[in-house]
């Protein structure tokens, strides 16, 4: 463990990345706290500009809502659904992905048909439908991203499974007598941590991008103030009112760029002999 | 001694980064190599005998550096070349070849193209001329059909054969110094004799001086002139051949030699009286790959063509045979990790080419394999006693059961008993391989194969692991199947020996049989491929 903090360390962009995501997720923790009102709730006359009174910084929007009260509530939101629904994704697209291959053949046909199924519609365009069909709000938002990102988990978790499986300690376990469900559990899986978790990291990324971009559509939660929903509704005004676009939207890109940088300095560190190459 | 070095190296060091097992991966090495001659640079694994080449070829890794002495040639230090110097050295002055010619050649590039490519790095001759020195070349190494291998890129070619074109680039450019890094490793042993007798003659007849690293003595006998013998990045013994081979003087020269196991076989044959424990009938695999989109021209591969042979009890069979003989297929057929087409494997009442589900699961506790790579057969991420004790839990043995029983194990293979707590990472080889066989032992099996279980190991361990195999052997009662391409090691431990070649048994006999009155062409082929056979290395002994 200690190990693995030195290698995560050496790369300087991990470290500024896990410093950005730590901060805002202390934003996300506190904002009832420093927040205590809600965030859709008008404070002050609207387009209020920046640094033009103490109490709001950030100024207020077209309603007169506080900009940054919505950018604290609005990371909960993002990390609540860039989590839950990785975590959701993983849980689809692992068991897919270890089963056609571990078991190959037919199974592993009918199970990679089916992940192309997924893949060949635009996610976007599937993600908009589904939340359109099941109302828009938390829910049905976790659940769509879930159901479009899962694709890729599979086919990873595939990949490694194929080449694992014909290692000789997974030959030795057949051998031994334990049973396929034991040997994708203890002998195969565990092996691929690594990449899988890598690849969530920027999963998280992608899935945050996505409700921002459902959001901006107006396919958000409608009791959640999201990042995405505050760009969307400044859209008109953006001329007028730079600051309520530009903020949330920095948030995003800070948010999206620190899980990147998180997801590479992972990879460093899970992967010793592939980083230590070209430095 | 009148010597006239073509290089010389003095009080070389090479730092390793900081955490590796020790300081140096060369420490303080001195030698020289003469024109015209063959040095061979013998040591194990991890002794530093590549370093000394790599470093003169700018070919060191990273993080390891030279940190003091010189390599002097022709009057220049290479350790103070630029990268730019030295790419005009390599290869026109200095070249080297290498253990894998597959990884070594460009997958995508056509032979004549590769070769071409050597003049046009260091803008020789022009493409016409390149492509005529190219075929003069592929002659002169020997390929069959220069013409057509002029035309075919690597995977159409053969082991020995990408090798010879390794050698051809390596002499394209009439360099002085040729340096050899395991060129014959990867080779079959009648394809190695046949490279090394090439490497040999081209030597003698290009004047060059080779050095030759390598981690056999059987090839060192074969091919040497001088002989530097490594351990731990220090030279511990360096002479003439046969000063080194017949008179070795350091402890760990002498220890080297004697751990190759002899040619020399016991006429007594165990086992052969006893009742069979394993009898296998008619056992037939065949491939078919390819075949295209519409199913033409499929490619059919013969592994294994009516293999039949008895194992009985306490006894150990030997299959030899060199790479694609389909000798692991038999193996793998035998334990059902690959179905077999055809054929009746009995072992304890019940066939098990044809067994299902649970109850080749339970036929399987008597029939266990123990693995070649000791890096690839344990599980990274389990615990040595999670992976001995997994087997019996399977079969319902209790976790305090099967880890107590995994510790005695442990302590059987000759492993301290604290192993249970540790990862597979913490250990050799070796040690490793113990494990493995320990795990091999946890469902008390009747008969344990052995497939290639040696190969991966340095010389000495090996004879530890064959004399523990032995001893095991003796004290458990077991039948051992050892698949091996090494005659050496079969000589060494199996009561009778099958051969086989392209999937069938050429011969099966009793041990001393096949090594002093071989029936088949082939048999003898093998056998008088075996490098460093006419000086009988066993004849030396441990002072």
């Amino acid at each position: 463990m200690k190990d693995f903090w030195k290698r995560y360390s050496r790369n300087r962009g991990a470290v500024i990345g896990l410093v950005i995501l730590a901060i805002v997720v202390v934003v996300a923790i506190l904002a009832p706290l420093v927040f205590p009102q809600s965030p859709w709730r008008m404070v002050q006359r609207p387009f209020l500009p920046p640094l033009s009174m103490d109490q709001y910084p950030l100024g207020t929007d077209a309603l007169g809502r506080d900009v940054m009260a919505g950018l604290a509530y609005g990371a909960q939101v993002s990390l609540l659904v860039g989590l839950v629904s990785t975590v959701a994704a993983l849980l689809i697209g692992i068991p897919i992905g270890a089963l056609a291959g571990y078991f190959g053949g037919w199974a592993d046909d009918a199970l990679m048909r089916f992940t192309e199924f997924f893949q060949t519609v635009p996610s976007f365009a599937l993600a908009i439908v589904l939340v359109a069909i099941f109302q828009p709000s938390i829910y049905s938002i976790i659940a769509a991203i879930a159901i479009v990102s899962w694709p890729p988990v599979a086919r990873l978790v595939r990949g490694e499974v194929l080449s694992l499986r014909s290692r000789e300690y997974v030959e030795a376990a057949i051998l031994s007598g334990q049973k396929s469900g034991t040997i994708i559990m203890r002998q195969v899986l565990p092996n691929t941590i690594s990449p899988i978790i890598v690849l969530a990291s920027l999963m998280v990324a992608t899935a945050i991008l996505l409700e921002s971009s459902l959001s901006f559509l107006g396919l958000g939660d409608p009791n959640m103030m999201s990042w995405g929903y505050m760009i969307g509704a400044a859209r008109t005004v953006i001329r007028q009112a730079w600051w309520l676009s530009f903020f949330p939207g920095v948030a995003i890109l800070l948010t999206v760029l620190a899980l990147n940088l998180i997801g590479e300095g992972l990879n460093d560190a899970l992967n010793p002999r592939l980083a230590r190459k070209g430095k | 001694m009148m010597s006239n070095p073509v290089l010389s190296i003095r009080n070389l060091r090479i730092a390793l980064p900081e955490g590796a097992d020790r300081e140096f991966a060369v420490d303080d090495v001195s030698y020289d190599l003469n024109k015209g001659e063959i040095l061979c640079i013998v040591g194990e694994s991890g002794s530093g005998k590549s370093m000394s080449a790599n470093a003169m070829m700018g070919l060191l890794p990273d993080l390891v550096r030279p940190v003091g002495g010189e390599i002097m040639f022709d009057g220049i230090d290479l350790l103070t070349l630029s990268e730019n110097q030295l790419m005009d050295l390599r290869g026109r002055r200095i070249a080297m070849i290498f253990q894998e010619p597959m990884s070594a050649l460009n997958p995508l590039m056509r032979i004549e193209d590769q070769i071409a490519e050597v003049f046009e790095a260091h803008n020789l001759l022009s493409p016409k001329e390149r492509s005529a020195r190219a075929l003069e070349l592929l002659k002169e190494v020997g390929i069959p059909d220069p013409e057509k291998a002029m035309r075919a890129y690597p995977f159409q070619l053969s082991g020995g054969q990408r090798q010879r074109v390794m050698i051809a680039m390596a002499l394209a450019l009439e360099p002085e110094i040729l340096i050899a890094d395991e060129p014959t490793t990867a080779l079959d042993v009648t394809t190695q004799a046949q490279i090394l007798e090439l490497i040999r003659e081209l030597q003698k007849k290009h004047g060059m001086a080779v050095m030759f690293i390598t981690h056999d003595f059987g090839v060192v006998a074969e091919i040497a002139d001088r002989v530097a013998v490594m351990q731990y990045g220090r030279i511990v013994e360096a002479g003439t051949a046969d000063e080194v081979l017949d008179n070795p003087s350091h402890d760990y020269t002498k220890k080297l030699i004697a751990a190759i196991p002899t040619l020399a076989t016991d006429q007594a044959v165990a086992g052969i009286d006893k009742a069979p424990v394993l009898e296998v009938e008619g056992l037939c695999k065949t491939y078919v790959t390819g075949g295209g989109f519409l199913g033409r021209n499929p490619r059919v591969v013969k592994a294994v063509q009516n293999v039949s042979f008895t194992l009985a009890e306490g006894e150990t069979l030997g299959i030899v045979g060199e790479s694609g003989s389909g000798k692991s297929s038999v193996g793998r057929c035998l334990v059902r990790l690959m179905e077999p087409d055809e054929g009746m494997v009995r072992l304890g009442g019940h066939d098990m080419a044809k067994l299902k589900g649970e109850a080749l699961r339970e036929a399987r506790k008597s029939i266990q394999m123990i693995f070649q790579d000791p890096y690839a057969s344990l599980n990274p991420r389990s615990k040595i006693g999670r992976i001995i004790a997994e087997g019996p839990m399977a079969h319902g043995v209790s976790k305090g059961e099967a880890y107590a029983n995994a510790e005695r194990l442990l302590e059987l293979v000759g492993l301290d008993a604290s192993a249970i707590d540790r990862y597979p990472h913490e250990f050799s080889g070796g040690q490793r391989q113990r494990i493995g066989i320990a795990r091999a032992l946890a469902l008390e099996p009747r008969v344990i194969i052995a497939d290639e279980a040696v190969s991966a190991l340095d010389v000495s361990i090996q004879a530890q692991v064959l004399d523990l195999l032995a001893e095991l052997k003796e004290r458990l009662n077991l039948a051992l199947i050892f698949i091996t391409h090494d005659l050496r090691v079969a000589a060494q431990i199996c009561d009778r020996i099958a051969v086989m070649q392209k999937g069938e048994v050429v011969e099966l006999g009793p041990a001393y049989d096949i090594f002093n009155n071989p029936k088949s062409g082939y048999t003898r082929s093998l056998i008088e491929a075996i490098p460093g056979r006419e000086k009988d290395l066993a004849a030396v002994t441990v002072g």
